[in-house]
């Protein structure tokens, strides 16, 4: 608490109530002061001053608050508690957890009920690593708590001076406890609180080169994401953004994930809150939820949480990064969070910037993508916040100003296409429009833990996709059979490769997650049968002849296998001798 | 009661009052005419110096000599298990000449939001007796599934025909049927009513009839006085509620219409840049919570202005929602109904209603076999008018052909046929297995072993 204002709460007075916009007057503020609202007490935030005037956004429904209702300064700014509890939580836009909440007022979300966001009296086992007379920096790790299957390392805060330990004591807590005193008489609890809007600091921001692996072919294969890196999902409504965030979720090999439902569908929120605790960590067996912290603030929850959702989730991955973990941020949607940022500055009639967005949507955009990154912490280690922001483009259009604003900051472009999902291809990612320009920097990676060629193979298989949107549009004049005999060949190869590799389905036990050796050797056998088809046609064989092929037709069901090497060898072989077959009648 | 006479400005449906004492914002307000008429409103904004309230019926007859009286609540309304069977105006007035509703409760209007942490998770398959609902576009309980139409399309018959057959297959519950109508013709509500009453479904059904004569304004609180009944009904009597609400564009419109009256900065063809959050208030009122028996489950019909699905209308829903289930003017042009075109439609629930245990564990393979055909062999289409059909390759053939079996015996089906999930499935299976075997690339063998009629077939003879 010392790293906040500590002056005295001021009062003042309500003048106006519109929606979630209050004036009050006579109140001692400064920005983005945290302020209690009326007589319920309603949680709000400083957005505005103007002469004797304070502009307050509320958190909460403001129906029946009067003019003359007290106003409290609570003088501190809009902080997330930070600590041993946080994972495996589910918290509304300003970290109130929703567990807490349906105790204290039911099924559904009513007002003026606060809740902190860690449990105060939960006790801990707090082990400790430094011991008495050692020096410690801001940021030092003091000691572990084995909070799930992770360990919580508890660090001192990162704006603080340094100092040497006095006493740190070992046993079981309460966040609230004093468990580390210095020489010159700090004391420190395992808490700490952070202001939402402030990024943490940290010693040096890197450049990333390992792949975020989420074991989605199309992701990893052909549009990789960096650890620490940036990816934007524009798509319209039913192309699959949710589905693939929560994709990610589940088996991106992020050591924490913090998944934020900004002003999206309830229902979705509780199949992800259903689904989490029954699915495991393909590496540690544990149950994901274990490793997750989920911000759900839906559609129709109050709008200024939901502006503030957004930070609280970036807050809270930015504190695991700081213990070394990797971390990985999915926002749905980061459209929603603009758009409130729309209305919030629409009742502060502010003047509109482009399609009513406020002027600063770009500032705002580009200051919460920064907060991602590969990082040397403060106490030496490394850790990243990796950051997958959906946006929902209205219309499908992605001329308009969230989408562009965002692809000028992000890395990688998925981008996802109606089309695609009308024939019922998911995931609906357009292989065309994507991009990653983390290419060159994870090529080494690639080289090395996944096979040499691999980097090779990747760019012949975006050229055959290439060449057929090429072909395509010929095709859809004259037919394919007005096309020359290698380029019906080549069409074929296209197909397969988005058949059997682009394709995945998440809802399948088997390929909802393929590891990088998987898509290795299911691209390396589409490519051997290109080869062999190739040079078939060369020596004479047909098309027609070619698509008569028996063992491709078994190549798609090697992805709903676990095991599938055995069956793939023998597919390969089969494929071999039926060329073969071909090759001699030719 | 204070009444003040302080009514300093009138546009549209907002009237600004001053001098007042402190009011509460979305406050229930009172205008006493001349003639002693009430109308009623609600506050929008409240300061010291002004009150702005928005007036639920026409402005006529208001002056700088009316009356205005601030009831100290916010709206509430009488709710009670004598409201089935009712007709109500769109403000909530019994309109079919009985008695008054007598209250259990009185509940706000808005509604809180449901906790998502308490929400159950919607699995029970509906049944719809609609082929292309129940084997492409699985309903759920506790789902919000609109119906994206255009004018002159038969929206209100597939609305109807839903309302009629929807049943949880194994369950005896029938759905109780809470109607909104806002901004549609008498003659539209009739057939309606006329439907309800030749099945029955009268009785277990709220009807709020808000209609195109009646003031624009009003129709803001119809959806949610209905949602309000609705979610008592579910969750406070423990019904499976099926809310049917059109047309929401006609809702929209006046949503419009209050934001350029108080002169608000506009967000894209003039809607308000609240618009989301205000339909998302309306949309998220459907579900159902942990631990108790009912559920909520929202069908919303919308015309898309001029047929387009990016109007902010249908995009916004389509945000909010569920999915959609989007009928088509081509296939209405072919005879076909229901017209609904599967390509564009979706429901995002399907996948937690169906499979084992819930329909048949091929129904989700199925029906992406199925979309994959239709939509190549739709697109097709477009190649054969320029080649013609002998220039196809024998694949594409057939793809074609599908495309035309799809329309014409998946899709088309009589207004009053109630297929069952089996005769749906079977039905697929029938299609499919005009396709080589091989192209069926999105089902695994065991599945084709066991449900392909060539192979079932084969089976039995063994």
């Amino acid at each position: 608490m010392k790293t906040e204002k500590t002056k005295e709460a001021k009062k003042g007075v309500l003048k106006r109530i519109a929606g979630p916009v209050v004036t009050a007057v006579n109140l001692d503020a400064h920005m983005y002061d945290v302020v209690k609202v009326g007589n319920e007490a309603l949680m709000g935030e400083v957005i505005k001053i103007q002469g004797n005037n304070t502009i307050i956004q509320v958190y909460e429904d403001t129906s029946g608050i009067r003019p003359g209702e007290p106003v409290i300064n609570t003088g501190l700014s809009l902080s997330v508690e930070l600590g041993p509890g946080l994972l495996t939580s589910i918290y509304d836009g300003i970290q109130r957890p929703l567990a807490v909440l349906v105790e204290k007022m039911g099924n559904f979300i009513e007002r003026g009920v606060s809740a902190p966001g860690l449990s105060h009296t939960k006790k801990w086992t707090f082990k400790p690593l430094v011991k008495a007379g050692d020096k410690v920096e801001p940021g030092a790790i003091l000691g572990e708590v084995q909070e799930t299957n992770i360990v919580h390392r508890v660090m001192l805060p990162p704006n603080v001076k340094a100092g040497v330990v006095k006493t740190i004591r070992s046993g079981d807590f309460t966040v609230d406890e004093i468990i580390c005193t210095l020489e010159d008489g700090r004391e420190y609890p395992m808490i700490q609180r952070w202001p939402v809007r402030v990024p943490r600091p940290v010693r040096e921001k890197k450049n990333p080169t390992i792949p975020l692996i989420t074991g989605q072919r199309i992701l990893d294969g052909l549009f990789p994401i960096a650890k620490g890196g940036t990816a934007a999902i524009p798509g319209p409504f039913g192309s699959g953004k949710t589905v693939t965030q929560q994709q990610l979720a589940k088996w991106s090999d992020a050591e924490i994930v913090v998944y934020i439902g900004c002003g999206e569908r309830g229902n979705e929120m509780t199949e992800v809150l259903t689904e989490f605790p029954h699915l495991e960590d393909p590496k540690s067996g544990k149950p994901l939820m274990e490793r997750t912290v989920l911000i759900a603030n839906t559609s129709n929850m109050p709008v200024a949480a939901r502006e503030a959702s957004v930070y609280t989730g970036i807050t809270i991955a930015e504190y695991f990064r700081d213990m070394g973990y990797d971390v990985s941020l999915m926002a749905d949607s980061t459209s929603r969070w603009a758009e409130a940022m729309r209305e919030i500055s629409s009742r502060l009639e502010e003047m509109p910037g482009e399609e009513g967005y406020p002027a600063y949507l770009a500032a705002r955009l580009s200051e919460f993508y920064e907060r991602a990154g590969l990082v040397e912490t403060l106490n030496g280690a490394a850790g990243s916040v990796s950051v997958i922001g959906a946006v929902s483009p209205p219309g499908g259009d992605f001329s308009e100003p969230v989408t562009q604003n965002t692809l000028r900051i992000v890395k990688v472009f998925w981008a996802l296409d109606a089309k695609l999902s009308q024939r019922r291809h998911f995931p609906a990612i357009n292989w065309l429009n994507s991009y990653s320009l983390y290419l060159d920097a994870l090529h080494d990676w690639y080289d090395k833990e996944v096979s040499p060629d691999w980097n090779k193979i990747r760019s012949w298989a975006m050229e055959i996709l290439q060449k057929e949107a090429e072909l395509q549009e010929i095709v859809q004049l004259v037919g394919s059979d007005a096309l020359p005999e290698s380029e019906q060949v080549t069409i074929e190869v296209a197909r397969m490769i988005r058949e059997i590799f682009l394709q995945q389905n998440a809802y399948d036990a088997v390929d909802t997650f393929c590891d990088m050796k998987k898509q290795y050797d299911m691209m390396k056998a589409i490519k051997l049968f290109a080869d062999l088809a190739y040079s078939a046609q060369l020596a004479g064989v047909s098309p027609t002849q070619i698509n008569t092929i028996k063992a491709k037709n078994e190549l798609p069901q090697i992805k709903f296998i676990k095991d599938y090497k055995p069956e793939l060898a023998k597919i390969e072989k089969e494929m071999d001798a039926e060329f073969n077959t071909l090759r001699s009648a030719a | 009661m204070k009444e003040y006479r302080t009514i300093t400005k009138i546009a549209g449906p907002l009237v600004f009052v001053e001098k007042t004492e402190p009011i509460a914002y979305g406050e229930l307000v009172n205008i006493v005419l001349s003639d002693g008429t009430i109308k009623r409103g609600q506050v929008l904004d409240t300061s010291d110096e002004l009150v702005v309230v928005q007036i639920f019926e026409t402005t006529t007859g208001i002056g700088r000599d009316s009356g205005v009286r601030f009831t100290g609540e916010t709206i509430k309304m009488p709710v009670g298990r004598e409201m089935l069977g009712r007709i109500l105006s769109g403000g909530g007035k019994p309109i079919d000449g009985g008695p008054e509703i007598v209250p259990e409760k009185r509940l706000d209007i808005t509604g809180a939001a449901i906790n998502p942490y308490a929400r159950g998770m919607p699995a029970d398959f509906i049944q719809t007796g609609i082929s292309t609902i129940d084997g492409t576009n699985t309903l759920v309980r506790g789902q919000k599934l609109p119906i994206f139409s255009g004018a002159g399309l038969p929206h209100n018959n597939v609305a109807l025909q839903i309302a009629r057959q929807a049943k949880v297959p194994g369950s005896t519950e029938s759905f109780a049927v809470v109607f909104a109508a806002m901004g549609i013709t008498k003659e539209e509500a009739n057939y309606f009513m006329a439907d309800f009453e030749r099945t029955g479904a009268l009785e277990r059904a709220v009807v709020f009839l808000n209609l195109a004569d009646d003031p624009a304004v009003e129709r803001i609180i119809t959806p949610r006085l209905a949602l309000t009944t609705a979610e008592y009904l579910a969750f406070e009597l423990g019904m499976h509620v099926l809310v049917i609400l059109t047309d929401m564009t006609n809702y929209c419109e006046a949503l419009r219409q209050i934001g350029a009256a108080r002169e608000e900065v506009p967000g894209r063809r003039g809607y308000p840049g609240y618009m989301y959050t205000d339909l998302a208030c309306i949309y998220e009122r459907a579900g159902m919570i942990k631990g108790l028996k009912g559920s909520v489950t929202q069908i919303p019909i919308l015309t898309m202005p001029g047929d387009d699905i990016t109007h902010p209308i249908p995009d916004l829903t389509g945000y909010i929602t569920e999915g959609q289930i989007v009928i088509s003017r081509e296939l209405h042009r072919k005879g076909i109904y229901p017209p609904i075109n599967v390509l564009p439609s979706l429901s995002r629930l399907m996948n937690l209603g169906i499979g084992k245990g819930h329909t048949r564990e091929d129904h989700k393979k199925v029906s992406d076999q199925m979309y994959a055909g239709y939509a190549e062999g739709n697109d097709l289409r477009g190649l054969v008018a320029i080649v013609g059909k002998d220039a196809l390759s024998e694949r594409d053939r057939l793809l074609l052909e599908f495309a035309d079996l799809f329309e014409n015996r998946f899709v088309r089906q009589g207004y009053d046929e109630d297929r069952t999930i089996e005769d749906t499935l079977n039905l697929g299976w029938d299609l499919l297995a005009t396709l080589p075997v091989e192209q069926l690339t999105r089902i695994d063998r065991d599945l084709i072993n066991k449900y392909h009629p060539k192979f079932r077939a084969g089976a039995k003879k063994e």
